[in-house]
C-alpha cells in the first residue's frame, strides 16, 4: 500500500515538474507546478505529517500559484512564448555547464552514500512529545516556539523585510511616471 | 498508517470497507439532494420577499423545479468558444465542483456527543463515526479545499479567451485569497479554545449552550467567520465575480450546457457546506440545546439520530441567513471590498486572537486577569492608533502625489 502511495505520488511530482518546464505557456506551466505541489502533499501524508500536507496545500497551492496566476493574468503574458529570440546570448552554454555540474555533484553523493541507502539509519531522532490526533501540530508548536524562537521571529522579519522592498521598489514616483509618459 | 476512518486501521476487512464505501454514496447523495433543495429554497424565499410567488409548477410547491433545470440544462448544446484553450476550459468546471463535495466529508452529520461521548456509533458490529472522515488535521483540510475551490473560477473565466470572464475571475482570485486570511485568523480563535483541529473533537468541546464557540470566543470570532465566508463563497453582498451589471455573467459567461450546470451546483453546494461549517465550528454541530444539567431531549428519537435532527435545523437557520443578506443588501464596490478585508477584519482578527490567547495564559499560569486584559486592550488601542496614522499618511500622500500604482 505504501509502496502504491510512493508510485502514485512521485509520478505526478516528476509529471508536474516536468510539466513546469517544458510547457511554453506560462498558465500550463503554473497548472504543472500545482499537480507537483499535490504529489508532495500526498507524500506528507503517506509520512503521517497530515499538518505538512494541510499547509502544503494551503500555502503553495491555495495562494502561492494563486498568485502566481493573478500575475499572468493581469498582466497578460499569457501568450506562448518564442523561444527563438535570446534575452541573454550566453544563457544555454552557461545553463549546460551547470546542470552538468550539479548532476556531477549528485552522482558523486550517490556514489559516496551508497552504503546508507541501503540499511535504515536512525534518522533524526525525534522525541514522541504526544501522540493522538494532535500530536503533528503540538510537536510542530514546541519546537517553533520554544527551541527555534528566535528563527522563528528572524524568518518573519525577512518575510516583512521582502513585502517592504518589494513595495518600495514597484512603487512609482510622480517624476518617474512623468519621463515615462515623455 | 493512512486512516481517516478509524474504521480502516490495521487489517482491511470486507464490512468496514463496505461501510465506508455506503457512507461515501451517502454522503454524495445528500450534498446533491441538499444542493437541489437549497436552489429551490433560495428562489422560494427571495420570491416570497420580494412579494413574488417564486416556482409553484413543477411537484408540490415547486419543489421539483431545480431537477427540470438540471435535466433542462443537461439536454442543451455544449458550446467551447473558438478562443478559449480547450484542455483547461474543460477542467475548470470539475476544479470547482470536486473541491465543492470534498468539503462535506469533515463535517460531522450525526451522532451522541452528549456526556463526554465521541459521537461514535455501532453500525452492523463495526464502531464509526457519522462522518465521512475525520482527518487528524481536521478543519485545515476545509481551509485547503477552500483555497482549492479558487482554481475552478480562475481558470474558468481565463480559459473562456474573452475579456468579461477575465475580468470576473481576477476579482475572484483576488478576493478569495484576501478573505481566505481573515477566514483563516477567525478560525484560529475557535482552534484556540477547543484545543484541537479535528472537527468531532470540536463538536464534543461545545456540550452546553455557553460552551458553543459562539460564546466562549466572543462572537467577534463569529462575525468575521461569517462575513469572510460569504465572501469566500462569492455570494451577495460580495458577488463582485458575477456582477451582472458590470461583467455580463461573471467568469463563467461563456459555458454553457452541463458545464454550467456543475458550476452552478458548486456554488449552492459550497453554501450548503459552510453553513454546515459554520455549525460545526460555533453552534455545536449535532450537540443538543443544552443549559447546565438541563438539555432539549427529543422523546422516542435515539441520540445519535436526534444529533442528525439538531445539525439540519441549526443549518437551515444559517441557509436562510445567506438568502437574506442576498435579498436585502446591496452589492460591495470593489476598494470597498477589499478595505473591508484587509483594514478591518485581518486586523481584528488578529487582534481578538491575541486578547484570547492572553487571557488563556493568565489563566493558566494564575495571573491577575484584570491587569492582563487591561494591558492587552492598551495594547490594542495603540496598534489601532498607529494603523490609523498609517492609513491617514497613505491616504495624504494620495491626495499630493496621486496615486502611485
Amino acid at each position: 500500500m505504501e509502496f502504491f502511495v510512493f508510485v502514485c505520488a512521485a509520478l505526478m511530482i516528476l509529471v508536474g515538474a516536468v510539466g513546469v518546464i517544458i510547457r511554453s505557456h506560462p498558465v500550463h506551466a503554473a497548472l504543472s507546478l500545482v499537480l507537483t505541489l499535490f504529489g508532495v502533499a500526498v507524500l506528507f501524508v503517506a509520512q503521517d505529517a497530515h499538518f505538512l500536507a494541510a499547509v502544503q496545500v494551503i500555502v503553495y497551492a491555495g495562494a502561492i500559484v494563486v498568485l502566481f496566476l493573478f500575475v499572468i493574468m493581469l498582466l497578460g503574458v499569457d501568450r506562448v512564448e518564442n523561444l527563438r529570440t535570446e534575452p541573454l546570448t550566453s544563457q544555454r552554454p552557461l545553463a549546460i555547464i551547470v546542470s552538468l555540474g550539479l548532476i556531477g555533484v549528485l552522482v558523486a553523493a550517490f556514489v559516496r552514500g551508497s552504503d546508507a541507502l541501503h540499511e535504515r539509519g536512525e534518522g533524526i531522532n525525534i522525541p514522541d512529545l504526544t501522540t493522538g490526533t494532535d500530536a503533528n501540530t503540538t510537536q510542530l508548536a514546541e519546537s517553533i516556539f520554544s527551541r527555534y524562537v528566535v528563527a522563528f521571529e528572524v524568518t518573519s522579519v525577512l518575510l516583512v523585510i521582502a513585502v517592504v522592498g518589494t513595495v518600495l521598489l514597484a512603487r512609482r514616483t510622480k517624476t518617474v511616471v512623468a519621463e515615462n509618459l515623455k | 498508517m493512512i486512516a481517516l476512518d478509524t474504521l480502516l486501521i490495521d487489517k482491511i476487512l470486507w464490512t468496514p470497507l463496505l461501510i465506508v464505501l455506503l457512507k461515501v454514496v451517502v454522503v454524495f447523495v445528500i450534498g446533491l439532494l441538499a444542493t437541489m433543495l437549497m436552489v429551490w429554497f433560495e428562489r422560494k424565499a427571495i420570491a416570497g420577499m420580494q412579494n413574488r410567488i417564486g416556482p409553484n409548477k413543477t411537484g408540490p410547491f415547486g419543489i421539483l423545479q431545480t431537477l427540470a433545470d438540471g435535466i433542462k440544462l443537461f439536454f442543451k448544446e455544449d458550446l467551447i468558444p473558438n478562443r478559449a484553450d480547450r484542455f483547461v476550459f474543460v477542467l475548470a468546471p470539475f476544479l470547482s465542483f470536486v473541491p465543492a463535495f470534498l468539503a462535506f466529508a469533515i463535517i460531522p452529520l450525526g451522532g451522541d456527543f452528549r456526556n463526554g461521548n465521541a459521537g461514535e456509533v455501532t453500525w452492523f458490529g463495526q464502531v464509526t463515526k457519522v462522518q465521512l472522515a475525520d482527518p487528524p488535521i481536521g478543519v485545515l483540510f476545509a481551509l485547503a479545499i477552500s483555497s482549492i475551490a479558487v482554481y475552478g473560477i480562475m481558470l474558468a473565466g481565463w480559459s473562456s479567451g474573452s475579456k468579461y470572464p477575465l475580468l470576473g475571475s481576477v476579482r475572484a482570485s483576488a478576493q478569495m485569497v484576501s478573505y481566505e486570511a481573515a477566514l483563516g485568523l477567525s478560525l484560529a480563535s475557535v482552534l484556540l479554545i477547543s484545543g484541537t483541529l479535528s472537527t468531532s473533537g470540536i463538536v464534543s468541546a461545545q456540550s452546553r449552550i455557553t460552551d458553543w464557540h459562539f460564546f466562549s470566543t466572543g462572537i467577534l470570532p463569529f462575525i468575521i467567520f461569517l462575513i469572510a465566508a460569504t465572501a469566500e463563497l462569492n455570494r451577495p453582498p460580495f458577488d463582485l465575480v458575477e456582477a451582472e451589471q458590470e461583467l455580463v455573467g461573471g467568469f463563467n459567461t461563456e459555458y454553457s450546457s452541463i458545464r454550467f450546470a456543475l458550476f452552478y451546483l458548486a456554488e449552492f453546494m459550497n453554501t450548503v457546506t459552510m453553513s454546515a461549517l459554520i455549525v460545526t465550528l460555533f453552534f455545536g454541530g449535532p450537540q443538543p440545546i443544552a443549559f447546565g444539567d438541563f438539555v432539549f431531549d427529543i422523546p422516542l428519537i435515539p441520540n445519535a439520530l436526534e444529533g442528525t435532527i439538531w445539525l439540519l435545523a441549526k443549518v437551515l437557520v444559517f441557509l436562510y441567513i445567506y438568502i437574506w443578506f442576498r435579498a436585502t443588501l446591496p452589492r460591495l464596490r470593489y476598494d470597498q471590498l477589499m478595505d473591508l478585508g484587509w483594514k478591518v477584519l485581518i486586523p481584528a482578527a488578529l487582534g481578538w486572537f491575541m486578547l484570547l490567547a492572553s487571557q488563556r495564559l493568565a489563566r493558566q499560569n494564575d495571573w491577575n486577569i484584570f491587569l492582563v486584559t487591561t494591558s492587552a486592550v492598551v495594547v490594542m488601542i495603540g496598534c489601532y492608533l498607529l494603523l490609523q496614522a498609517a492609513f491617514s499618511q497613505s491616504a495624504r500622500q494620495r491626495e499630493t502625489q496621486g496615486p502611485m500604482f
